[in-house]
């Protein structure tokens, strides 16, 4: 793969000039015709039975034009369990659940009408902790849980508030134990957090006369958004359109289905009208998937010389009051449960757990940020107990080419040692260095490891149209919301046509028109849109030289392309120009050979199976991505403020097809994951979420980012295109692990949950003294 | 109906006489009334700058400025940056540097930057930290857009 000349090269965005003239067009800035705008009167009452909703005083408000509820709309939708209703009917599950919307002339005018609906509850008693949640005596916050609809892979248990419980079992844990000579355990905690783009949800709907809906969305994945709709509104697919814009930031909380069917039945109502609902700041904090919170416990058994005989991990999760997105996250975080570790003896039981916070969904790293710190923790006290160096812990035990995880499956394409290596050569590992003024220096370092978690048949597809000069059309239903899909996308089909990306349009999706793509989700579109992208150019390539043969009448064989003509190898001077070809090509006679050349392609992962229902053994991932996060602090110890000195990051992308957008997305994800480790926590108050902005939620801005190192490892991907392997979501993983365990090593003390604000280190301090 | 009121300004360089709700926001008569939709909302409480505009000269965060404030002044906003299709060295910067993702908080944080290159012509990381501070990224571009700034200070 020497030869490659686009892929592996840092040509600019293709988003690049709209995004920094202020021409890119996200949703809200599109002119869609005419408006009505929506706003939705939210729950008080965190659990409780909906006794009356008055609208009368909201109806006659001037402006408003329709007002809807739960009774009048009690469609259900969900992708993995469906759970949910657009609006709550008969009881609400959180506080600030949808109960009625307003439609109106204006954004004012439908604010105004929602505060004059009238709602009365009979509050319930509610869950706040997945812990009380599942003990069998606690209230039922779905009665019907065993009615609901279900992908047959998850496991509720109805009557109670388990929404999934997902095992493992591998090897022997017994005997995993009885090799072991000593056993380590202990819990841990990771609170909620909130992905925060900076746009937040928005969505448009329009009903047009012959019965088509319409949807502009920022929604990650349009595809699944049409999915969704179809069933829950019994709508054929062709009369679901979803129209993807620029998006401002996923991070996870645009994955699925959320609030595009809230609004079609007063757009049924309103032919023609476009309605429009945007999400304020604290809406989207309260109304949108939270990061599920985990409560954990870890068993670790481990021989003399650092090596782990068996694992045992029970993980309660938050799900919060509806879980159809949720239960698959504790299924992900279930089969690879032995983070980037190969442990021979294991016994996982993770559970999904209604309660009454905000509803608990993706965000990036789906599980494994939450799982991995217990891991990555686990095994920094494992190395301390033994007077161990931690690195020669995790290379001892960390995966190989041909390790098995935690579902038995057999990881191929890895150099996890390579990455721990680099980031802990950054931080000069092994030399500890002196703080100023009293304060404490220590070095902390963190593996990880994710595949992409997706139903094994997630399929993907791509259409590339040569036009007639020669310069083609990539279409496909990946969405761009900053990873640089369309870059990496048209460097793929640039690589695989010889066409320059510069003579490459590609856009965001469209359903009416663009391919399918099951979800813009999981790091996996570099690898599933980037293969069928090949495959459709490979196609489209075919083609070219079919025609060019009968064209110059050369064997096909002793055809060469060089991008701009094809030509004989025998003869070049025989010879056609791209234009010739592609232009409906005739012979000299006049004889018409063949008219467009449209090339397709299309992907569904053939490595992927079932996971067994008792045992969890299978092969849930697509690929398996590696890296490790190596950071230097200094902690003082007065205050308990921690200061990032070094930070290094190392991912193993298989390939970077554009190694400067890679990089930005390895600074991008350990950003993130710095901001959690050091200040990202949704606080509730018996369900009722306290910070709900930016003042109250603090996120990492210019200040607190220290200089990054950043690596990218290159251990090609066998059946990735060109070698590549998606990266967006996993630098984030190992953060929080890696800085709590620099604050360990300056202070000698634990930490079993994060963030590490100055309030926690300061008090884990002086609870050591 | 709501009071209007007939504000007289320049924005990107030309004079207009516009009618503004008394009440509504900068931002929303940029967005709404100018049809200059590149000025972006992310929290309408000013927290997070992605609404970021020059109001003569000054940054200030368009959602916390009332219409009715413009009455007078010079406005401009990321669309009058570029001059004949030719791109300021900023954004330049900003492309060459990779210095973005989504792009959504990219209008504001290189309105931002661009008034701390004018107040100061060569700043380092600390100075390009604590003017951009109130620009909120969640991609995390902050290492490159920090490049960016000094790179383009450079030329």
């Amino acid at each position: 793969m020497s030869d490659l000349k686009i892929v592996g090269t840092s040509v600019p965005r293709k988003d690049a000039m709209e995004k920094v003239t202020g021409a890119a067009e996200f949703i809200e800035d599109r002119y869609m015709g005419p408006m009505l705008y929506a706003k939705m009167k939210k729950s008080t009452v965190v659990h409780g039975r909906i006794l009356s909703i008055k609208t009368e005083k909201a109806e006659k408000h001037p402006g408003v034009k329709a007002i809807l509820t739960g009774k009048d709309y009690p469609n259900m939708i969900g992708l993995y369990l469906i759970d949910r209703t657009f609006l709550a009917v008969d009881k609400v599950r959180f506080w600030g659940e949808p109960v009625a919307v307003v439609a109106a002339t204006s954004e004012k005018a439908a604010a105004e009408a929602v505060d004059l609906i009238e709602v009365e509850y009979e509050e319930l008693p509610g869950v706040f902790d997945p812990r009380e949640g599942i003990k069998p005596d606690a209230p039922v916050i779905h009665e019907n849980l065993g009615n609901y609809e279900i992908v047959p892979i998850f496991y509720p248990t109805p009557g109670t508030n388990i929404a999934n419980h997902f095992k493992i079992r591998k090897g022997d844990i017994e005997k995993g134990f009885d090799q072991a000579d000593h056993v380590l355990e202990k819990e841990y905690y990771v609170p909620q957090m909130q992905h925060v783009p900076i746009e937040t949800h928005k969505a448009a709907v329009q009903w047009s006369p012959d019965g088509k809906l319409t949807v502009w969305s920022t929604a990650q994945s349009p595809n699944v958004v049409r999915q969704l709709l179809a069933k829950s509104l019994d709508l054929p697919m062709h009369k679901i359109r979803v129209i993807s814009s620029y998006i401002g930031g996923g991070f996870g909380c645009k994955a699925g289905a959320s609030i595009e069917g809230l609004l079609v039945p007063i757009a049924q109502k309103y032919p023609g009208h476009i309605i429009r609902i945007v999400f304020d700041r604290e809406e989207d904090m309260q109304g949108t998937f939270t990061r599920q919170a985990l409560f954990s416990k870890l068993r670790t058994g481990y021989t003399k010389d650092g090596r782990i005989t068996a694992l045992q991990y029970e993980m309660i999760w938050d799900g919060g009051a509806y879980t159809e997105y949720g239960v698959n996250i504790v299924r992900a975080a279930g089969y690879s449960s032995t983070g980037a570790y190969d442990i021979p003896n294991v016994k996982t039981d993770s559970y999904c757990v209604y309660t009454n916070n905000s509803i608990g969904g993706p965000v990036r790293g789906f599980g494994m940020c939450e799982m991995q710190w217990g891991i990555e923790r686990q095994i920094e006290e494992i190395a301390k107990q033994l007077e161990m160096d931690p690195l020669e812990v995790r290379l001892k035990n960390g995966m190989k080419r041909g390790s098995t995880t935690a579902s038995g499956q057999v990881v191929q394409d890895v150099d996890y040692e390579k990455c721990l290596k680099v980031v802990a050569d950054k931080i000069g590992w092994g030399k500890k260095e002196s703080g100023k003024d009293g304060k404490l220096r220590g070095k902390g370092i963190a593996g990880l490891v994710k595949c992409p978690a997706q139903p094994s048949n997630a399929a993907s597809s791509a259409i590339i149209r040569i036009n007639e000069d020669g310069t083609a059309h990539v279409m496909v239903g990946a969405t761009e919301m900053g990873q640089g899909m369309l870059t990496v996308i048209s460097q793929i089909a640039s690589e695989a046509l010889h066409i320059p990306v510069d003579k490459i349009d590609i856009k965001v999706p469209d359903t009416d028109f663009t391919p399918y793509e099951w979800q813009s989700v999981g790091s996996r579109i570099t690898y599933t849109c980037g293969t069928s992208v090949k495959r459709a150019a490979e196609d489209a390539l075919g083609q070219i030289y079919r025609i060019a043969a009968d064209l110059l009448e050369v064997p096909q064989e002793d055809l060469s392309y060089d991008g701009k003509k094809v030509y004989s190898t025998r003869d070049p001077d025989i010879k056609a120009t791209i234009r010739e070809i592609a232009d409906s090509c005739k012979k000299c006679t006049g004889e018409g050979i063949a008219g467009p050349i449209i090339g397709r392609g299309s992907f569904v992962p053939t490595n992927m199976t079932n996971l067994d229902p008792e045992t969890g053994q299978g092969n849930p991932g697509l690929f398996y991505c590696f890296g490790a996060t190596g950071v230097e602090v200094e902690v003082d110890p007065e205050t308990g403020v921690i200061e990032v000195i070094q930070l290094a990051s190392s991912i193993d992308a298989g390939k970077a097809i554009n190694p400067q957008l890679a990089k930005v997305q390895l600074h991008g994800g350990t950003i993130m994951g710095l901001s959690t480790a050091l200040y990202e926590e949704v606080r509730f108050d018996k369900g009722i979420m306290l910070n709900r902005n930016f003042t109250d939620y603090k996120i990492a801005t210019f200040d607190n980012v220290p200089h990054m190192d950043s690596f990218i490892v290159e251990t090609p991907e066998t059946k990735g295109p060109y070698g590549a392997r998606g990266i967006g979501e996993q630098p984030m993983i190992g953060v929080a692990p890696a800085v709590a365990n620099a604050v360990s090593d300056a202070l000698g003390v634990e930490f079993n949950s994060f963030p590490l604000t100055p309030e926690k280190v300061w008090r884990a301090l002086k609870d050591k003294k | 109906m709501r009071d209007k009121k007939i504000i007289k300004f320049t924005v990107n360089g030309n004079s207009e006489e516009r009618e503004a709700v008394v009440g509504e926001t900068l931002l929303k008569f940029i967005r709404d009334e100018l049809n200059l939709t590149g000025t972006k909302s992310g929290c309408e409480i000013g927290e997070c700058g992605a609404c970021t505009v020059l109001l003569d000269g000054k940054p200030v965060n368009s959602c916390l400025v009332l219409a009715v404030e413009l009455d007078g002044k010079d406005l401009l906003t990321i669309e009058g940056l570029s001059k004949n299709g030719e791109l300021d060295r900023l954004q330049q910067a900003f492309i060459d540097h990779a210095a973005f993702q989504c792009g959504y908080c990219t209008p504001g944080m290189i309105m931002a930057a661009r008034s701390l290159l004018e107040r100061n012509a060569n700043p380092n990381d600390d100075e390009i930290n604590e003017a951009l501070s109130g620009n909120l990224c969640r991609c995390g571009a902050y290492q490159e857009i920090r490049d960016a700034v000094k790179d383009s200070a450079k030329k």
